[in-house]
């Protein structure tokens, strides 16, 4: 029995040094743009992390099957983190190393900050988009950090904006209440200081209930809301957080007209449990749902016809299956902005795809030619601004599916823009790190 | 044959007490010592360096500190992941408060604090024992989790609540490449462990041991329990967190309380237990097979070449790690340590082990 259990000791031992030699081996390859995938497929923000990482593979199956970025096929891998930080620490170590390796989207707000810090010396840009750090908006201090399209601040104003502009003026805000439900984590605290500085503004009184990770448990969050009442609730929420708070909701009574999610928890995985009991619950809108979009039919028919498909066909089209497509759209828009000055056709490194991340100029007529018609909002991003784009819209959850799409909103730059620079600048001065200068810029 | 003291004679105290009396394992040692001082560094990718051996060599030494108050003193505490915390926010505080503060000050300040908290949840031990003792010590679990996520001040005012931390240095050598950062811990855990084994050996390490086995017998022969299992608590949290230092300090670089959950002291509970209870040598083992089997299974079907879903492998990692534990502790109660010193035990009769 103990030789036998030390022989088998013995073989583990073996293969784990075996392991050491493997990495060596899958380098041998190139001549790919290779783009690292980090996933959660498991895990409390599995329902969410699916969709998105299925987008994500599916463009770009999508455009491999279309002859690829000017020629240059993508390879791709995926990383499973369960969002867990320390995990995703190690995806990035695994991956980073990786001839042709293109850019990461972490997917998550905590593994975002603690691969910021890493970016700038293995010269990877980080693509956070509509998530992630803030501050990181002004690219003159965060070379490496694309939060493209929008970031929690954004989102926060723009519901702000929203609700009082359903109240019939900013002004009418005063006096009210607004309730935010959050992620007890980063991820759920990054929109406070802004809701702070607009409460401070517009008059309202702000509430904060932190709800604890992962969110299942929320009774005593929603007590705090059935006590104060507020006019407005705010959620910030992810993964089965999202439904466990709207049933909360319909169990307190709160209505469920008067609750304004994120983007993040404005998708088919968070209503669905709850279904015609959601109705009337409404959340931010970054990109459209549906498989009308040109793009999101190219890819039935390129892919899913000829079943290569990465998630259920039915997905497709769905609001997070959407944004990965958007995400990946806009790293491979990235690398062919950088092979027009880098040279076409050719494997772009990390430093030439941030120079790419940074010039992005997608104005609507390039939107169109891709498919993209209606989706999203021009972006075009520069040196100081790493965003591109703040438009967000509103939709509503009929009780079987989003629709009701708001205007557009856009944040209002004169609250933003300061508070980017004071956080930028305390990072600067934490890290001890210098603005960028024009030099630096047109490189 | 290979392994055998005969005409190892000791001619003195001092030889017969020293930690490896039998000339090989001495040897075994240094070359040990030997590879990961210079061979490792000179031939290891950084991917190993960095995703691998690091944050081993992190967890081992959390595991040993644990292993200090589980093994030795038989104290049970889920609460280690708090105690990690502890060191990682009050060094990050030292580090950012106090201007100039030097590296490794504020990693023995940050694990000095997590003595403290240690023997403040400590108490407890004196009355209660066992499982409830456990239970009494997730209470420091859920209030550290409650403190770093809900007072600022611990977070100098960070608005998301994350933390992080750059530019490290060491007497003016910067911490920052792989090769820097393994060796950095590896200075840590090779201290720390022969700190450990040293302390095991003696007055207090007998100590602990008699508390373990049998308080009411100790406390007869003259031990006195508020002694043994205070400094026990104040021993290991005191390595546990200057683990947690390291591992927000070098491993992540920026962190958030989840980092601590209740997950990481279970995590490193099952280490223990795994790699042996009462054994130095058994927290490397099982924080080996802890951080590294996983890994090994997640990426497993890639080499064979089997192209399967990545939640099918995260799932099938979860299921095979889950019935490895229960296939060791069935064959093994003791863990690896003591499939270890079977071993050597072997070796020593070889050809003709009995």
């Amino acid at each position: 029995m103990k030789l036998k259990s030390l022989a088998l000791t013995a073989a583990l031992v073996a293969g784990t040094v075996g392991t050491l030699l493997a990495p060596s081996l899958a380098q041998a390859q190139a001549k790919e743009q290779f783009f690292p995938l980090l996933v959660y497929r498991t895990g409390p923000y599995a329902p969410n992390g699916t969709p998105w990482a299925n987008g994500k593979q599916d463009y770009i199956k999508y455009v491999n099957a279309t002859g690829g970025i000017n020629g240059v096929k993508i390879a791709y891998e995926e990383c499973e983190t369960g969002y867990a930080t320390d995990k995703g620490v190690e995806c990035y170590e695994r991956l980073k190393g990786r001839p042709g390796v293109t850019l990461f989207d972490p997917q998550a707000t905590g593994i975002t900050f603690a691969l910021t810090d890493k970016v700038p010396t293995d010269k990877i840009p980080l693509i956070t988009l509509g998530y992630g750090l803030s501050a990181s908006q002004d690219g003159s201090v965060f070379k490496w950090n694309f939060p493209l399209m929008g970031s929690y601040w954004t989102a926060a104003d723009i519901l702000v904006q929203h609700i009082g502009k359903k109240e019939g003026g900013m002004d009418k805000l005063k006096g009210k209440k607004i309730a935010l439900v959050y992620h007890d984590s980063p991820f759920g605290k990054e929109p406070i200081p802004l809701l702070q500085e607009r409460a401070k503004q517009n008059g309202f009184e702000l509430s904060l209930i932190p709800v604890t990770a992962p969110g299942v448990e929320q009774k005593s969050a929603w007590l705090q809301v059935r006590q104060s009442r507020p006019d407005y609730v705010l959620l910030w929420g992810w993964g089965v957080m999202n439904s466990t708070a709207l049933k909360e909701a319909v169990a307190t009574g709160y209505p469920r007209e008067k609750m304004y999610g994120v983007w993040w928890a404005g998708a088919e995985p968070d209503v669905k449990d709850v279904g015609a009991n959601a109705k009337g619950y409404n959340a931010l809108a970054l990109n459209t749902s549906g498989t009308e979009p040109k793009v999101i039919q190219e890819i039935l028919k390129q892919v899913h016809d000829k079943g290569q498909g990465t998630g259920p066909k039915e997905e497709v089209g769905s609001v997070l299956y959407t944004r990965g497509v958007i995400i990946q759209m806009l790293g491979v828009e990235a690398v062919k902005r950088a092979q027009e000055r880098f040279g076409k056709g050719k494997v772009m490194t990390g430093e030439q795809v941030r120079w790419g991340m940074e010039n992005l100029a997608l104005d609507q007529k390039k939107l169109d030619a891709l498919g993209f018609s209606g989706v999203l909002r021009p972006v075009s991003t520069s040196c100081q601004d790493h965003m591109g784009s703040t438009w967000a819209r509103v939709h509503t959850w009929d009780g079987a599916k989003w629709g009701g799409m708001s205007d557009w909103y856009q944040a209002d730059e004169q609250i933003i823009k300061p508070m980017v620079k004071v956080a930028a600048e305390k990072y600067a001065g934490e890290k001890k790190l210098t603005r960028r200068d024009a030099a630096d810029c047109s490189s | 044959m290979f392994y055998r003291e005969n005409g190892q004679f000791k001619s003195s105290y001092r030889a017969d007490q020293q930690i490896f009396p039998i000339a090989q394992d001495r040897l075994a040692i240094l070359v040990l010592l030997l590879v990961a001082f210079i061979v490792v560094p000179l031939g290891v990718s950084d991917y190993w360096m960095r995703a691998i051996l690091t944050p081993f060599l992190i967890l081992s030494l959390a595991a040993l500190g644990l292993n200090i108050l589980v093994g030795y003193c038989g104290q049970i505490s889920l609460g280690t992941g708090a105690f990690m915390a502890v060191g990682a926010y009050a060094a990050y505080n030292f580090q950012v408060r106090i201007d100039g503060m030097p590296l490794i000050a504020s990693l023995l300040l940050g694990g000095l604090c997590a003595t403290i908290i240690g023997v403040l949840f400590g108490i407890p031990s004196l009355r209660i024992k066992g499982l409830y003792l456990a239970v009494a010590t997730l209470a420091a679990q859920f209030f550290t989790d409650w403190a770093f996520l809900r007072i600022q001040w611990f977070t100098n005012n960070s608005s998301s609540g994350s933390v992080s931390v750059a530019g490290l240095n060491v007497f003016g050598v910067p911490i920052e490449s792989p090769v820097q950062k393994y060796l950095f811990c590896l200075v840590f855990v090779v201290v720390f462990a022969l700190l450990a084994k040293n302390l095991v050996r003696s007055a207090i390490g007998r100590e602990w041991m008699a508390m373990r086995d049998m308080d009411v017998a100790a406390a007869v022969i003259g031990i006195r329990p508020v002694y043994a299992k205070l400094t026990a608590f104040a021993v290991s949290s005191f390595i546990v967190g200057v683990a947690g230092a390291l591992w927000g300090f070098i491993h992540l670089g920026a962190w958030e309380p989840a980092a601590f959950s209740i997950d990481r002291s279970f995590q490193l509970l099952f280490m223990v237990i795994i790699g042996g209870l009462g054994s130095i040598m058994g927290s490397f083992f099982g924080a080996a097979f802890i951080v590294l089997l996983p890994l090994f299974l997640n990426q497993l079907p890639g080499w064979l070449g089997f192209s399967i879903s990545t939640a099918l492998a995260s799932h099938l990692e979860t299921m095979i790690f889950g019935a490895l534990i229960v296939f060791f502790l069935i064959v093994e109660p003791h863990g690896l340590a003591r499939l270890w010193s079977t071993g050597k035990e072997k070796l020593r009769l070889w050809p003709f082990p009995h």
